[in-house]
């Protein structure tokens, strides 16, 4: 019951949210020089005038802002991102095709991220100033440092082409049909090194968090109260230590999701993975405003989601949050 | 000897290089008995909690250790044991209490899950069984609706109810020793003295010996067997109760025993007619939280009526919660009203605006509770001091001056001036606090909770500074307080307050004598060390 | 002042950290005398090798990969300090405000900083970038417009703070106005946490640029380690050395940067939380 309300209140907070990008949108699309009309169409010379005609009388650009914002809000609501011209198809269904591959590099990437980083801070803290605390804290430091898309290069050069144990790009061996098992294995085997390049960051961030968490906590008094009741180190660590010190880590991960779907970016485009982020490396190149304003606003709504789905994590861990 | 039940011998603790002193204590000899409440009373830092912490193995960090000395325990020396061996006697053996329930609970952990803790690791008792201990545990402390309690976690409960749940978990095995370690400090006073009737009425019916920390010998007088006095780690005075409070021998405890105000009030005086000072009249503050799903809304003020007369000394006195500091903050206008009339000398100040009131802060001052917080880190001493009149046109070169001599008034050295807050002790910093205060040359101070995060010596010596400087000065004084003892000390008159409400305001004598309402009755009762009989000076 | 600096010192890492950066100022400072002339000129043959004249090697047209580099540094320099810079003012102002007048105007700004902590910053910021065109300076407002937020909940958290803490008070009762409060109590307090966020925070700058200049949205007319590395992409199999030693670059100098931002941190704020 107290769930359901929460994630009722949650809804409605995402609202303003989800007005906020679309306000923000408009708000870019008006910034860029030039006819709001010739923005939206992509570069100029790639549409028909008919279509500009179109599309100036769709979006009212002889109406008063406030008007436009209206039908722009509407179209969006519908779900209507527009129609890319270079790639001759609307924007919507060119997103949802590249999802699932950029969902599976995300997924992976955030889960190892969060698991290995998560693991890391606890080992590093408990170890406090020995060894392994020095260690991991400079790797952390180390990772926390490299440009995703540099890690990437030089992987393939190394793993790939160096040494030839993993493909250089791409989501599976072309021209292959393969079929279950082995599909997952040959996708497998393309996905470890994006999803490395794009999990090391963070990682570093998990652990770096983890680690500050937990010594925050080992100094608490019930820490103290545990040790006096004569319960083991290892239990005190499990069962205290862990689940309190994890809390600020489930924080940090709703805010770094939206920074995940920025690098995917880069390392989609290294690695010619199929996803939205190459798709959007090429609405750059082809200076596709539309498309990438689509892009935009899908990634937005998706970061919105997570943050809600991490909230949800965050009250059923701890009892203190109230509605 | 052999009927002890703890026995410390020689024990050293000592401290990471750089503290104040190279041990936090040095050759502590203390005997613990079967069936008595022993009081190990100091001021702050006189290593009393790392006594304590020490007997468990719970000292903080590998460079505060056990330097030195036996702590001798049903055969073992608990300071050479294992880890392991350790283990089985914590919880089970010796038990700890400790000071701020709140976060010596896991917030995560419901409180039955927390009591279960001690259950699983020391027994093998069933599921069942353990429940049904638990359940008569939180019994035994009277706790309402234990069943409930099993299922609530720690922000649920009152303090309290958090530390009467804390002595059940402590109580579960029926230690030989508990420890306990200011348990009491963080609670309101009548809260206190429940607690402290409880650990007694447990201690008696099952036998444990008792090892209770405290810095509060009204706390000693009502609980103690048996007293040890610590200064900065070493022990100067040991032996029965009454010997120890009736004819103390060492200096120091003659010296912190003259310093705590005496539950005695000042002789009756006729009523001031002194013009009114400050006249408050209704006055309503209310805290709002509307959230989406109804509203929480807390009455700090509720109708409140106060007079303050020239040269007079009124105290403000009540427990958490009562509305007491609030009040002080509204006077002063240091928060927005939402209703009433605040009269100072005559000037309705309750409607103005922050630029409005500039002229009238002048008339007010206030000197507050935290000498940690209520100086800026980042400014020097004069600087602090001469920013009000500053503020109100004075050159700042005569102002620094003028500061100066303030400094000088409240007892510090002109050499302070260029230094920064944290070079000095609590005391100091209050009375740098205090010339802060009078630099503005105020008609009217208003002092909220001045001395009640010092020790017990140098709140003494803070308390005769401002009795000093408002007899010098002529002001009169506005004095918040939880602790009755300084109230009735420095007290003309004293509004009791309870709920936003004034309960009962009355010359001090005869509020002490002759209370009119119970809450005011209950509250003088809960004094800790009520029924002391102070020393015939030696 | 003097035993802020020597605990810095006595934290090697830090003290490493320091070294470095200002090496790299020293090399940014040179520059014109170690590789005078443009380094977008053709110097030598394509594809060269590190070692023997051209120490890193040259690129797929000939140019001097050293050179390259060192103008390079000028760019991450000057785009991770502005925009850092801008950032700070940005969200010192609106999480001051937030933070010193609570109620309303606090709920409003921070669901606008919230708001801007969520979508996702990098998107943002190559949008901005490609609508307002390419340019060191539009990329500095694409930094700075998704770096605010952290200094804007820094500065507001420490407001809040602040203001309940009981000198604030004091000053009210003193009769300071608003001004005074802010400008002479509560900023002076908050300085050194914004200096440790910040320093982290033109790591973070330089890394946005090179990713920006990577993806081709980097100032056309200025050298950049991110445009370095996406130019030797094509080469990747035989010229590494393209795409390797700018990334190392970026690497060490933003690890500089937050060894020295750690050691800061460290340094200034435990001090002045004294009990």
């Amino acid at each position: 019951m107290r769930l359901a309300r929460f994630l009722g209140y949650r809804l409605l907070l995402a609202i303003p949210v989800v007005l906020g990008i679309v306000v923000l949108n408009f708000f870019l699309i008006h910034l860029a020089p030039g006819d709001a009309a010739s923005v939206l169409a992509g570069e100029s010379g790639a549409a028909s005038p008919e279509y500009m005609e179109q599309l100036r009388h769709k979006f009212g650009l002889d109406r008063p802002l406030a008007t436009q914002f209206g039908v722009y809000l509407l179209n969006m609501l519908h779900l209507d991102l527009g129609y890319s011209f270079r790639n001759d198809s609307p924007v919507g269904s060119l997103i949802v095709d590249r999802l699932w591959p950029t969902g599976l590099l995300m997924l992976t990437a955030f889960a190892a991220a969060l698991l290995i980083g998560t693991l890391l801070g606890l080992v590093a803290a408990t170890g406090r100033n020995s060894w392994r605390d020095a260690v991991i804290s400079l790797v952390s430091l180390v990772a926390y440092a490299t440009p995703g898309f540099w890690l990437g290069l030089m992987m393939i050069v190394v793993f790939a082409i160096r040494l030839g144990w993993l493909p250089t790009s791409g989501y599976d061996t072309v021209g292959a049909d393969n079929e279950g098992w082995d599909e997952v294995w040959d996708v497998g085997r393309h996905l470890v090194m994006p999803a490395v390049a794009l999990a090391l960051f963070y990682l570093a961030v998990y652990a770096r968090v983890m680690r500050a968490s937990v010594l925050e906590q080992i100094g608490m008094d019930y820490v103290t109260t545990a040790r006096a009741k004569g319960q083991t180190e290892a239990r005190v660590m499990v069962g205290h230590v862990l689940r309190n010190a994890l809390l600020p880590v489930v924080t940090m991960a709703g805010v770094q999701a939206g920074n995940l779907i920025g690098g995917s970016i880069v390392v989609e485009t290294v690695f010619g993975w199929p996803g939205v982020g190459t798709l959007a490396f090429n609405a750059l190149q082809s200076r596709d405003l539309n498309l990438l304003l689509g892009i935009f606003f899908v990634s937005a709504c998706l970061v919105v989601v997570i943050n809600l789905a991490v909230d949800l994590v965050y009250v059923c861990l701890d009892p203190r949050m109230e509605l | 000897m052999s009927d002890a039940v703890l026995e410390i011998e020689k024990l050293t603790i000592t401290l990471p290089p750089g503290a104040d002193r190279p041990n936090a204590v040095t050759d502590l000899d203390l005997v613990l008995r079967p069936g008595a409440v022993t009081c190990l009373i100091g001021e702050s830092g006189s290593g009393k909690s790392m006594v304590a912490r020490a007997i468990l193995g719970l000292l903080p960090g590998p460079r505060v250790r056990v330097a030195g000395g036996r702590i001798q325990f049903e055969g073992a020396d608990l300071a050479a044991i294992t880890a392991r061996q350790m283990r089985k006697v914590r919880g089970a053996r010796i038990a700890m209490i400790f000071q701020e329930p709140m976060t010596a609970l896991n917030p995560l952990h419901t409180i039955g899950r927390q009591i279960d803790e001690v259950l699983r690791i020391h027994t093998t008792l069933g599921r069942a069984d353990r429940r049904a201990r638990i359940l008569a545990l939180l019994a035994s402390v009277h706790l309402p609706d234990p069943i409930r309690l099993l299922r609530s976690y720690p922000h649920q409960l009152s303090g309290g109810q958090r530390q009467r749940a804390m002595i059940a978990m402590a109580l579960a095995l029926s230690p030989r020793l508990l420890i306990a370690d200011e348990p009491t400090t963080a609670l309101d006073v009548t809260t206190q003295a429940q607690i402290l009737s409880l650990i007694r009425d447990l201690q008696r019916e099952h036998g444990t010996s008792v090892l209770f920390i405290t810095h509060d010998f009204g706390v000693v007088a009502d609980i103690a067997d048996t007293v040890a006095v610590l200064q900065k780690g070493v022990l100067v005075e040991q032996g029965p109760k009454a010997s120890v409070l009736g004819a103390p021998k060492h200096p120091y405890t003659r010296a912190l025993i003259a310093a705590v105000p005496k539950l005695v009030p000042p002789p009756r005086r006729a009523a001031s007619t002194a013009p009114l000072v400050v006249e408050a009249k209704q006055v309503e503050k209310t805290y709002g939280a509307r959230g989406l799903f109804g509203s929480r809304v807390t009455r700090a003020l509720d109708g409140v009526d106060v007079l303050l007369r020239r040269g007079e000394t009124l105290g403000l006195v009540g427990e958490s919660g009562s509305g007491k500091s609030t009040l002080a903050r509204a006077i002063t206008r240091l928060m927005p009203v939402d209703g009433g009339e605040i009269l100072l000398a005559g000037h309705s100040v309750a409607e103005l605006s922050r630029r409005q009131m500039r002229p009238h802060r002048r008339r007010v001052q206030m000197v507050f509770q935290d000498p940690y917080g209520s100086l800026d880190p980042r400014q020097r001493v004069v600087d602090i001091v001469a920013e009000g009149p500053i503020i109100h046109g004075t050159e700042p070169g005569i102002a620094r001056v003028q500061a100066c001599e303030m400094l000088a008034l409240v007892g510090l050295d002109p050499s302070a001036a260029q230094r920064f807050p944290h070079e000095f002790s609590g005391g100091q910093r209050q009375r740098i606090g205090i010339a802060r205060a009078l630099a503005m040359k105020p008609e009217i101070l208003v002092a909220d909770e001045p001395v009640s995060a010092l020790d017990v010596s140098v709140q003494a010596q803070v308390l005769a500074l401002l009795a000093d400087i408002k007899a010098r000065l002529h002001l009169s004084m506005l004095f918040v307080t939880h602790d009755l003892r300084v109230a009735l000390q420095v007290c003309d008159r004293i509004a009791v307050m309870r709920s936003g409400q004034v309960v009962e305001v009355a010359p001090t004598a005869e509020i002490f004598f002759a209370p009119k309402h119970p809450y005011t009755e209950a509250l003088f009762a809960a004094v800790p060390g009520a029924q002391w009989q102070e020393p015939i000076p030696a | 002042m003097q035993t802020a600096l020597a605990r810095f010192a006595s934290n090697r890492l830090a003290l490493a950290g320091a070294a470095v950066l200002l090496g790299l100022i020293a090399l940014v400072a040179l520059t014109p005398l170690l590789y005078p002339g443009d380094p977008f000129a053709l110097v030598g043959p394509a594809l060269q090798p590190p070692g023997g004249q051209f120490l890193l090697g040259t690129d797929t047209l000939g140019r001097d990969v050293a050179a390259e580099i060192a103008y390079g540094a000028r760019t991450s320099l000057i785009i991770g300090l502005s925009a850092t810079g801008a950032a700070i003012l940005l969200g010192t102002l609106i999480g001051g405000l937030a933070g010193y007048y609570r109620g309303g105007v606090e709920v409003a700004l921070m669901r606008l900083t919230e708001f801007f902590q969520t979508i996702p910053a990098f998107v943002l910021a190559i949008l901005i970038v490609a609508i307002l065109s390419p340019s060191l300076f539009s990329e500095v407002v694409a930094i700075a417009a998704v770096s605010w937020p952290g200094i804007a909940r820094l500065v507001r958290g420490e407001f809040v703070a602040l203001g309940g803490r009981e000198f604030v008070l004091a000053c009210d009762g003193l009769g300071a106005g608003d001004a005074r409060i802010v400008f002479r109590h509560m900023l002076p307090n908050c300085t050194s946490a914004i200096i440790a966020v910040g320093t982290l925070l033109i790591g973070t700058a330089v890394l946005i640029e090179a990713g920006l200049a990577f993806l081709g949205l980097g100032d056309p007319n200025v050298m950049s380690w991110g445009l370095i590395i996406s130019s030797g992409r094509a080469v990747l199999r035989s010229a590494w050395w393209i795409c390797a030693f700018p990334g190392l670059a970026i690497l060490l100098t933003v690890l500089a940067i937050n060894l020295v931002g750690d050691g800061l941190n460290e340094v200034l704020n435990p001090r002045l939380r004294e009990r």
